[in-house]
């Protein structure tokens, strides 16, 4: 299983890949929504994530505008997108479940959460595999 | 670790006698610590001062403090799933289609800690009970006040909201309040809050069709798990579901129980209540369904 995470911060993302990476995913990264846009047009079918997880606040796209445009490409309909954020305020948890986020996790958060986040998804590796 | 053996076993009976949690010898450290506040709040130098203000009349006012203090109240929404799975995805069917004038499901969620319990089963309750037009009627108690008193406000912090709970289902059913969040009001309109010992005779209660009894036997010893047990099963449908913790069993205990498998959930049903309607299998969790959340394997 492939994530790609999406986040302008270098050490988020190597924070965030490496409790994805010890769930048991293979890391794609993108710093900004277009980039991530840009990675996910460049894969076959079969190379695609099966999670994104997204930040809000990024130079060039945000977190918000990413998820919106994915919701709009069919191809990608089988992504899981969990966005990780500071935004805190409850109006915009349903403001990115509504554009089509899955779950939402709020930055800082330990990495207990993570694996909460991820088995509610259904993406716990240990738990997928009984 | 400065807790005389004296003084632990003073608490030790205190806590069994009025809660029926047992303390073993190698508990000294927890009580220690849980009651290090306590003493400090009294005004005594360390907790061996505080238990000998226990031993004297004017101490019978902090027994319940130290009962509270001796409870573990860990907990989370949805816990461990499968239970819930079981709840939302077979047991809520078969309870609808039975004959029922009042249409109404009652359920008790018998050592409810902070609330999590309770409010998980009314938001399945919400998704799947309610727009069919029955009533769900959920009656939470705890042996500690604190966690009434929590239970009733339905506040949780951010923290608290973030073990188990999905996200659409918080901004379903939560308002952000402060830095933190709160149940609506039709989830605490389902919720009937009251404090009730399980070791001790029970106060009048409705017949339940299910009962949640889950990871408070542990505390006990064999006899009160029997009695409690016992005691269930008078105010549990012959025909309800009484669900365990995870390291809970009725086995070997209580032989008037049969273990029914929903999914991969083991539910109790009082001996002769017949099997459960068929298990839904690994159906999502019937809860996020059409909430946009979904598991994606
Ligand atoms: C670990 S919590 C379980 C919460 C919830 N049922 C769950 O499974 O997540 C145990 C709760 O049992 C309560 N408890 C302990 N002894 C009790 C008793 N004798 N009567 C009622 N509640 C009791 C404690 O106060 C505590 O809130
Ligand atoms: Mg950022």
């Amino acid at each position: 299983m492939r994530a790609l995470v999406v986040d302008d911060s270098r050490a988020m993302r190597m924070m965030i890949g490496r409790l994805l990476q010890q769930a048991g995913f293979e890391i794609l990264q993108a710093g900004d929504g277009q980039e991530a846009l840009d990675v996910l047009g460049g894969l076959e079918p079969h190379e695609l994530p099966t999670l994104c997880t997204v930040d809000w606040n990024m130079p060039v796209m945000d977190g918000l505008t990413f998820v919106q445009s994915t919701r709009q490409r069919p191809e990608w309909r089988n992504l899981t997108l969990m966005m990780v954020t500071t935004e805190s305020e409850g109006h915009q948890v349903v403001r990115a479940l509504a554009a089509g986020a899955h779950e939402y996790l709020i930055k800082p958060f330990t990495a207990e959460a993570m694996a909460d986040k991820l088995d509610i998804l259904g993406l716990d590796p240990s738990r997928s595999a009984a | 670790m400065t807790l005389s053996a004296e003084a632990f076993r003073f608490v030790a009976d205190l806590v069994r006698r009025e809660s029926a949690i047992v303390l073993e010898q190698g508990k000294e450290y927890l009580v220690d610590s849980r009651l290090r506040s306590l003493a400090q709040a009294a005004g005594d130098a360390d907790v061996n001062a505080y238990v000998d203000r226990l031993r004297r009349p004017e101490g019978a006012r902090e027994t319940a403090k130290v009962v509270e203090a001796m409870t573990t109240n860990e907990t989370s929404w949805f816990r461990d799933r499968e239970p819930f799975q079981a709840l939302s995805g077979t047991i809520f069917q078969e309870l609808m289609q039975r004959p029922n004038h009042s249409r109404t499901i009652r359920i008790w969620s018998a050592a409810c800690s902070s609330g999590q319990e309770a409010y998980t089963i009314a938001m399945l309750a919400a998704e799947h009970v309610v727009p069919l037009g029955w009533r769900v009627e959920i009656v939470a108690t705890d042996l500690a006040q604190s966690m009434v008193d929590r239970t009733r406000e339905g506040r949780y912090s951010q923290l608290e909201v973030g073990r188990g709970m999905p996200a659409p289902m918080l901004v379903k059913y939560f308002q952000r309040e402060g830095t933190g969040w709160r149940v609506n009001d039709q989830l605490r309109s389902m919720v009937r809050v009251q404090t009730l010992n399980l070791a001790a005779p029970y106060p009048p209660m409705p017949v339940f069709d299910v009962v949640f009894l889950r990871n408070v036997l542990i505390y006990f010893d064999a006899a009160t798990k029997k009695q409690v047990l016992g005691r269930v099963r008078q105010v549990l449908d012959p025909q309800g579901y009484l669900f365990l913790g995870g390291a809970e069993t009725t086995l070997g205990l209580d032989d008037s129980w049969d273990r029914t498998m929903i999914g991969r959930f083991t539910v109790n049903r009082p001996k002769g209540a017949g099997a459960a309607a068929p298990a839904t299998g690994t159906a999502p969790l019937a809860g996020l369904a059409g909430l946009g959340a979904r598991r994606a394997i």
